[in-house]
């Protein structure tokens, strides 16, 4: 990734060259130790966890076992699972089907007052979730949607459409016009112009911003434990009510946590490149 | 359509039909736009012109009694009461911290990435994970693994360096518990965004500067820093915008506990948390709303200086 290097590089002595190198090591392995040490308590024993820390032990699965095995009356692991994937695909699917044509719009064909357009989509998600929670909640159980995927479907939707816009605008607004000019001239239709000059270039664009939504809806929580916190529930929810804390719990808690943000973290990592963008709102390439 | 002009007995309809073509294409452009401009406005602003005006009525869901329409009756209240009072101050306290505190840091780190060293791309990704973790998951993480005065290994670590007591870190300092949290979930997004600036610097100008003398540290501030500007205010503002809203981490590391309650978490306990006064909460919500659009704003003008660009 950071190939472009431009930082104090020319000139400057080896050593103290090494030392940066050193201290950026330190930090990274800072950062993630938390995570690290989460991974590591979840393949021990609750003893174990509970001790003196070590680093070295037997590894079991016993944490994973339990924490996955289902018991009546309670939400399970596999239910949990389920429901996030459902909500989290099926909401992720609507955001790119609404949002790829819109962003194509905004980059490609400009309408009038598209600057409008876009800022009105961004606006909306600077409105704190909390101010709209009561009518949300209000309008939910009116319609029979409390509880239901359905609600957190639409409400994900909601919530990653304004991003995704953003986000592909601009990657669409790097294809070269002069690309499309051509296929134009080409007489090639607008079905033949997309697939054959802007897919290819967009593709990996479009690949992003699916894995970034699917991110933020996976994380969500406070909607999820407002408005469906019981049938249907998410992952979120799961990983917060399924370990009792009574008696030592930490590994199991250890285990319930690595097995709730593993799947983000993966698409995180796939999609890192090109995250950036999407974060800063299409501001940073 | 070049024949239609070109050919006289039409030429009358001509101003009509070019009218007519430029509308439908007009519309032809628009279309693609519209399901998602529909669905937005209709999910995201129903609710908020709701909460506006539930935010004049006092209205109780579990007393029975009707709603009934009081102005500004609740906002008057609102100030009156100490329990906002406090929850606004958090409220201040929280986002500032981790905000500032999560821009130094990930202005540091990024200089430190921005330069080549071996294993530069996986030290990248170890930096920018705690950012990808599940909120609530992050929050019970650091409050059990990491700070719990019984297992915790940062009281562990204390422990062996002498010190008898563990810290109750969450029950102590439940506020700065959070924005610990917070600030090692957003120093990875601040890095982020500080290093895409630093990356987008003009090599030829840093050569330049140093081959007049310059040395690193006056590069750094009369060049870098300057340059930086509109990236650590979109960092700030950004940043700004989401932690306002924090809910998930207050819920799992002290469930609102001693002053830790900020205001998204405070409409929550005042509503659906127990309270049922929904014209309160949601005057309380509006305040939110208000504080974040002064942010918002300027984020706005700033996105578009940078859209400009």
């Amino acid at each position: 990734m950071a190939s472009s290097t431009t930082g104090p590089v020319v000139g400057e002595n080896k050593v103290s060259g090494f030392i940066f190198g050193v201290i950026a090591w330190i930090v990274g392995l800072m950062f993630f130790f938390p995570i690290f040490w989460l991974v590591l308590n979840s393949f021990k024993t609750e003893e174990a966890a509970n001790g003196d820390p070590v680093l070295f032990f037997t590894p079991t699965l016993e944490q994973y076992r339990e924490v996955t095995a289902s018991s009546t009356g309670l939400l399970s692991f596999g239910e949990a699972f389920f429901n996030s994937a459902w909500v989290v695909v099926v909401s992720t699917i609507i955001v790119m089907v609404l949002a790829i044509p819109a962003a194509y719009s905004l980059a490609i064909r400009p309408v009038e007052k598209w600057r409008d357009v876009l800022f009105f989509f961004i606006s909306t998600k600077f409105l704190p979730i909390a101010a709209a929670i009561l009518p949300l909640w209000i309008l939910a159980r009116d319609l029979g949607l409390l509880n239901t995927r359905l609600v957190l479907i639409i409400l994900y939707t909601a919530l990653n459409l304004p991003l995704a816009v953003w986000m592909l605008r601009s990657f669409f607004a790097e294809v070269p016009r002069e690309l499309i000019e051509a296929s134009q001239m080409d007489g090639a239709s607008l079905m033949s112009q997309i697939r054959s000059v802007i897919l290819p270039i967009v593709s990996p664009g479009i690949a992003a911003t699916a894995l970034l939504s699917f991110i933020f809806a996976w994380n969500e929580f406070f909607l999820a434990v407002q408005l469906n916190p019981v049938d249907g529930s998410t992952v979120p929810i799961w990983v917060t009510t399924a370990v009792t804390t009574r008696g030592l719990f930490l590994a199991k808690l250890s285990a319930a946590s690595t097995l709730a943000t593993l799947p983000v973290v993966l698409a995180g990592w796939a999609a890192q490149k090109r995250m950036i963008r999407g974060l800063a709102l299409g501001a940073i390439k | 359509m070049t024949d239609v002009v070109q050919d006289q007995s039409v030429i009358v309809d001509r101003s009509d039909e070019v009218e007519r073509i430029a509308k439908k294409e007009a519309w032809r452009r628009r279309l693609p736009i519209l399901p998602a401009l529909l669905f937005t406005i209709i999910v995201t602003q129903i609710p908020f012109a709701l909460s506006v005006f539930y935010s004049l009525t006092d209205w109780n869901i579990v007393s029975g009694v009707d709603r009934e329409f009081i102005g500004f009756g609740n906002y008057g209240e609102l100030f009156g009461s100490s329990l906002f009072r406090q929850a606004a101050w958090t409220t201040v306290v929280m986002t500032t911290a981790s905000v500032l505190l999560s821009v130094f840091f990930g202005t540091l780190i990024a200089i430190l990435l921005d330069r080549k060293f071996f294993g530069q791309g996986f030290v990248r990704t170890l930096l920018i994970t705690p950012f990808l973790i599940t909120p609530v998951v992050a929050g019970q993480t650091w409050s059990t693994s990491m700070l719990n005065p019984q297992f915790g290994v940062v009281n562990w670590l204390l422990e062996r360096l002498g010190k008898d007591d563990p810290i109750q870190f969450a029950g102590q300092f439940p506020t700065w518990t959070i924005v610990a949290v917070l600030v090692w979930q957003w120093t990875p997004f601040m890095m982020l965004i500080i290093l895409a600036g630093l990356q987008g610097q003009d090599p030829s100008v840093l050569e330049a500067a140093r081959v007049d003398g310059a040395n690193s540290r006056s590069i750094f501030f009369q060049i870098t820093l300057p340059q930086l500007r509109p990236f650590l205010e979109l960092g700030t503002l950004l940043g700004s915008i989401y932690l306002i809203q924090v809910f998930d981490h207050v819920e799992v590391i002290t469930g609102g506990g001693p002053g830790s309650t900020n205001l998204p978490y405070f409409v929550f306990q005042r509503s659906i948390g127990g309270g049922w006064e929904f014209g309160q909460a949601s005057a309380f919500s509006i305040v939110v709303v208000i504080a974040t659009i002064i942010f918002a704003t300027l984020g706005l003008r700033l996105l578009s200086s940078l859209l400009e660009e």
